[in-house]
């Protein structure tokens, strides 16, 4: 049973110039105490696709198609009021930036017991008691003290700590964390990687990880969903697309690595940069940065192929398949995202599917 | 905190100062006091005595020494036309100030606020732009236009509120002369304190609202969004203790606009306060008086700005009155 199923998700901005993708058929899907990640260059979708899944998009961005499934409740049909029972209930989310994230005027404590007291009956006694169970997990030291202090009394990774507690008060099956270590010290950003990591290991919690450092996401996440202008591009098990990136831009992106340069030289870097959503390019969006591109990347879509271990969309990819299989009996099957790697072996082409 | 209150006082006191100079040269040297003493027979001579008399060839700082010392004695000198003390001329007047404004005050907080609130939630809504709307009209229309078509409206073609004077009043405190406890008095406030309130009441309406919405785009609501909780505790709570904190340093600067309008106010609407009576005392050049007057909306201001500061550091914890040492 899966415990979020995204499948074709459209997201679009209504703005002056039109109706324009910021999302493109979407589609992943996470099981009970799986961690994903999402990476891709500033302006791929990824903080969008974070904040659709829990219905908060800015306007004018809105859900165009598709579905967001929790266990077997669609939630892109939800009222406000009713998502309001999945948002920080069921589904947590961890912001970028903790010096901007909570609220000023108000105490530790305050932030912490509102958000247990709008989801449940417990009383604001009981509540405390939660409040301060959780800041322990998060190895706070002193709860009774910090609790009843304002945020600028903390340190930068304090209070992200602080935040995952909130994240984790209600126990939800899905925290999303959309570049939670970005704006911390590099020191500290290992710290509450391996925070997050054990807290959702020990709750049972999913989490879906948003980053645009695949250092980052090569510590925590088991699968990784590479985003380029707004689709999917690339996924797989984490190690495979770090060890053995399909598509141009996966490589592109791990190429960029500082650790991938030799000391002395220029670091790597993906020529151009992403396309807004104004100017997106026909075909394959990456075309015009991509090193490999051929005339049909101009013009045709590349169908999402699976090659045995990850899903990619690219035309050489297809193309190198196609030699292999070229005699062999290929086989067919719906485009099932989390298909059971270990039973396909053999390299099978796979298309979209048409449900 | 007691580190604070030192330092505002030490400003108090500072800013006391320079007022009492001001009042000084208003009282000693608006015109010729001798002048206004004696008629047209008095003779060179006697004048000069007189001046000699009353200390005025002195030098100005050993004048403003005695004007001083008197002040702080609370001597602020006798007005001509009342022939009494001007400072108790004037502290009779306070409470009629005071209630007026008090009751403008709390009319500004009580629509202003959640105009200002409904105004950035929907910025798109009909009621939005009608507030909008209205509240460029009053910033740009005088208090006294207003005020006189508040007079021509309710009180002579409807007649449902009287347009002068403070109606029937009561002393409480045995000094304390109020029109609170009456109907009659609620009545006569009616008129006077809606036009001193609509005076100031645009200007906050458009400031909580461009406040709020900046607010409103913040992380720390998008995060609260998140969280669930309900829209009433995100904007009642969240955003609108944070869209307060400018709100109220701006509210303690406009306390000296309010002292300004309470004098046009009490002065269409008859107000037996302080305003109106200072206006009286410039059309008798009653100087005295008015260097009373100075002095006493000084000390006003001044309380009212420490007293906002202190408001100010409940409100925002980041501001620590306390962490200054004792």
């Amino acid at each position: 049973m899966e415990l979020l199923n995204v499948h074709n998700l459209n997201v679009n901005f209504q703005l002056k110039q039109g109706d324009l993708a910021a999302l493109i058929d979407i589609s992943f899907s996470l099981k009970k105490g799986e961690r994903i990640a999402f990476v891709g260059e500033s302006g791929a979708g990824k903080s969008i696709l974070g904040f659709s899944i829990v219905n908060l998009i800015s306007k004018p961005g809105y859900i165009k198609s598709g579905s967001i499934k929790l266990h077997d409740n669609e939630l892109s049909h939800l009222s406000n009021r009713q998502m309001r029972h999945i948002r920080g209930k069921r589904i947590a989310m961890i912001f970028q930036d903790p010096m901007m994230t909570l609220n000023p005027v108000l105490t530790i404590g305050e932030q912490m017991v509102e958000a247990i007291l709008s989801h449940t009956d417990l009383r604001k006694k009981e509540a405390k008691n939660l409040a301060i169970e959780k800041l322990v997990q998060v190895h706070i030291a002193s709860p009774e003290n910090r609790f009843d202090q304002y945020p600028h009394e903390l340190s930068g990774g304090m209070r992200q700590r602080v935040i995952i507690a909130i994240a984790l008060l209600l126990t939800p099956d899905i925290i999303i964390a959309d570049e939670p270590t970005t704006a911390l010290d590099v020191t500290i950003q290992a710290e509450i990687l391996e925070l997050l990591k054990q807290i959702c290991d020990d709750n049972n919690v999913a989490l879906i990880l948003i980053s645009h450092d695949l250092g980052v996401v090569s510590r925590v996440a088991e699968r990784t969903i590479v985003m380029y202008a707004g689709r999917i591009v690339e996924q797989g098990p984490t190690l495979e697309i770090i060890n053995d990136p399909q598509h141009p831009y996966t490589q592109g992106l791990l190429n960029a690595l500082p650790q991938m340069s030799l000391p002395g030289q220029r670091l790597n870097q993906i020529s151009g940069s992403m396309p807004s959503l104004l100017d997106r390019p026909s075909g394959c969006a990456f075309h015009e940065r991509c090193p490999y591109a051929m005339d049909k990347c101009k013009q045709g879509l590349p169908e999402f192929l699976f090659n045995g271990v990850s899903h990619v969309a690219c035309f050489m990819v297809e193309d190198m398949l196609e030699d292999l299989n070229n005699d062999a009996d290929s086989t067919y099957f719906d485009n099932e995202l989390d298909e059971d790697l270990d039973t396909s072996l053999e390299i099978q082409p796979q298309t979209r599917g048409s449900k | 905190m007691l580190h604070f209150l030192f330092r505002r006082v030490i400003q108090a006191i500072i800013v006391m100062v320079v007022i009492s100079i001001i009042s000084f040269l208003v009282q000693g040297r608006l015109g010729d006091p001798v002048q206004q003493m004696v008629g047209q027979s008095v003779s060179l001579e006697d004048r000069e005595n007189l001046r000699e008399e009353l200390g005025l060839n002195d030098s100005l700082v050993d004048q403003y020494m005695r004007f001083a010392k008197n002040a702080i004695k609370g001597d602020l000198g006798v007005s001509y036309y009342y022939k009494e003390p001007a400072l108790e001329v004037i502290l009779r007047k306070v409470p009629a100030t005071l209630e007026l404004s008090f009751s403008a005050i709390v009319l500004i907080i009580v629509i202003s606020i959640p105009c200002g609130v409904i105004a950035a939630i929907r910025p798109k809504s009909l009621l939005s732009k009608a507030l909008m709307f209205f509240s460029s009209i009053g910033l740009s229309v005088p208090i006294f236009i207003i005020a006189i078509f508040l007079v021509y409206f309710f009180s002579v073609e409807w007649q449902i509120a009287p347009s002068f004077g403070r109606g029937e009043t009561e002393v409480i405190f045995s000094f304390w002369e109020t029109g609170f406890t009456s109907w009659d008095g609620l009545q006569h406030l009616f008129l006077p304190s809606l036009s001193l309130a609509l005076a100031l009441m645009p200007l906050f309406v458009r400031l909580i609202r461009s406040e709020m919405m900046e607010v409103l785009q913040s992380e720390y609501i998008k995060f609260a969004w998140a969280k669930g909780l309900s829209p009433m505790r995100i904007y009642f709570v969240h955003a609108l203790k944070n869209t307060l904190l400018p709100i109220i340093t701006v509210a303690g600067i406009q306390a000296g606009t309010l002292v300004a309008y309470t004098i046009l106010t009490e002065t269409i609407f008859q107000w037996p306060g302080m305003g109106f009576l200072f206006w009286d005392a410039i059309s008798r050049v009653d100087t005295p008086l008015i260097s009373a007057y100075l002095m006493v909306v000084g000390a006003m201001f001044v309380i009212t700005n420490t007293l906002v500061d202190l408001i100010y550091g409940l409100v925002n914890p980041t501001v620590r009155l306390s962490s200054h040492g004792l």
